[in-house]
């Protein structure tokens, strides 16, 4: 099973192994891990599952699509590499992705 | 219950012949009756056509589902104030205000952008200090023993009080937010706050009035994180007209005054409504964290948005025609038993209690979310730590409105 490395904002790592074909917003919440709120349950219709990917792996994360990319405009925080994490599907090609999570969901 | 009749709402929405639903009058909002009649068209006819309301022709789109779908489609669903904006009723085509939430992209996008970093982490961090020395006043001038009005001394207290903030006008201008506020809101009618149109654009002149002196001291000062001072330096609204200066300023008033105020008077009601629900919050204040959104869901303050079909479309299972009016039903959504389990009950620890449609979804998620979850927060840390209960003695008062699900009066009693 892929492994996931997910960093807090404060620095503290969690590393959770996911089921290919969920997202890497469902392997948070699954879970419990905190501060991936994912308030629209993976619609794309909020921003509250926003993380930033490792530059290393932006080439096999892609990049948002229409939808994704006008609610990341909103994101108070967003950054060249943010994405929404419902939008990135888990792959055996994702094992050892990291993502960071920003300091607050919106 | 104002009507002179106990009307069995329960029989009425279950016999009713579907196209003769109509679920927009504002009267089932006041007498908070409003529940059968949604319940009844998410099960038989969940996107439903309605051929005359006091609003005109609509469709109403009642399941959560669906309503996360409509908020996505907003390239065939729009919100643009010159169709006819976001609200059920049609105001006449010459007095409809452009305001950031009643536009579509790139124009929304942009001016939205501008007031944007008054939410951001870092200033949401400087206001917490200043809302709760606020909340901290105002419950200790609270009366004890006595019986008053929750929603003037504590709802718009503190709302028009922190909007004041937001905004760097004095503080003992504040009530002039609230009236503004309820002014944009009204539907005109014989001794209400507002008699007509021409009323209502009185005191928005006034309004208007007000904020220009402010605008025109700020913008030829250096920025400040005000929203009159965002938006007087921001590219995308420095150039606006004054009809767009006003429509934002009534967006940013309502959107900052009604919705807050009304889910901290319904947080007080739905705790006196759940006893058991109240204790489980006394035993463990840390349930604040679940319960604020929790409020926020139950409550719905913003019983619903619109938007207009820009073109004819299939949306799920029904053809709705270019020029269409459609309307969200955020309350049916919030108690539809398919998204949320036990939707009727509130309960102050469930799980994913984020999960509602209060807010909004999409584009138009209300930019306010976390400063209004903040508000809530704060001041039920604040009560529990100073009131072991505080009593609902009376029937609350609720708002006349197809739009703000609002009460304008919840007697309670503070025993000490």
């Amino acid at each position: 099973m892929p492994s996931i490395t997910y960093i807090e904002h404060s620095g503290t790592e969690h590393r959770i192994e996911v089921p290919t074909g969920r997202s890497v917003m469902q392997g948070a919440v699954d879970n419990n891990l905190p501060g991936i709120d994912a308030d629209c349950g993976g619609e794309c219709a909020c921003a509250t599952c926003h993380v930033y990917v490792d530059p290393a792996w932006l080439a096999k994360t892609g990049t948002p699509g229409e939808q994704e990319a006008s609610m990341l405009n909103f994101a108070a925080t967003a950054e060249p590499n943010s994405r929404l994490s419902c939008q990135i599907e888990v792959s055996e090609a994702l094992d050892g992705l990291t993502v960071r999570l920003p300091e607050a969901q919106h | 219950m104002n009507a002179p009749v106990q009307l069995d709402h329960a029989e009425i929405a279950a016999t009713t012949p579907l196209d003769k639903l109509d679920v927009s009058d504002p009267a089932l909002f006041r007498d908070d009756v409003w529940y059968p009649y949604f319940r009844r068209l998410r099960r038989d006819a969940p996107v439903h056509y309605c051929a005359e309301s006091m609003f005109g022709p609509y469709w109403s789109i009642t399941t959560y589902k669906d309503i996360v779908q409509a908020e996505l489609a907003h390239k065939v669903f729009s919100s643009d104030s010159s169709l006819g904006g976001i609200t059920i009723r049609d105001r006449q085509k010459d007095l409809r205000l452009p305001m950031f939430i009643a536009m579509d992209p790139p124009r929304h996008d942009e001016q939205r952008k501008a007031v944007q970093p008054i939410v951001a982490p870092g200033n949401l961090a400087k206001l917490e200090h200043i809302i709760r020395a606020r909340v901290c006043e105002i419950l200790d001038e609270l009366p004890r023993n006595e019986t008053f009005n929750w929603v003037d001394k504590v709802s718009i207290e503190l709302t028009v009080s922190m909007l004041a903030t937001l905004f760097d006008l004095p503080q003992e201008d504040r009530r002039k937010l609230s009236y503004w506020s309820d002014c944009a809101t009204a539907l005109p009618m014989p001794g209400g706050i507002i008699e007509n149109e021409a009323q209502r654009e009185a005191a928005f002149a006034e309004m208007l009035a007000y904020f220009t002196t402010l605008w025109n001291a700020r913008v030829n000062a250096e920025p400040r994180p005000d929203l009159v001072s965002m938006l007087a330096h921001a590219p995308a609204t420095r150039d606006m007209s004054p009809r767009e200066f006003m429509g934002n300023l009534v967006l940013l008033i309502v959107g900052g005054n009604d919705t807050t105020r009304n889910s901290i008077s319904g947080g007080m009601l739905f705790l006196n409504q759940f006893p058991e629900e109240y204790a489980k919050l006394r035993a463990n204040p840390a349930l604040i964290e679940t319960m604020v959104p929790e409020i926020i869901r139950y409550q719905t303050p913003l019983s619903h948005m619109r938007r207009t079909a820009t073109a004819d479309v299939e949306f799920a299972g029904q053809k709705i025609r270019a020029g269409d009016k459609v309307v969200m039903w955020y309350i049916s959504g919030n108690r539809d038993d398919t998204a949320i389990e036990e939707p009727d009950r509130f309960i102050i620890d469930r799980p994913r209690p984020r999960q509602h449609l209060s807010f909004g979804f999409g584009i138009h998620r209300c930019v306010g979310n976390r400063l209004a979850e903040m508000q809530l927060k704060i001041l039920w840390e604040e009560i529990l730590k100073r009131f072991d209960r505080i009593e609902v003695v009376g029937p609350e008062q609720r708002v006349y409105s197809t739009f703000v699900h609002g009460i304008t009066e919840l007697p309670v009693r503070i025993p000490g």
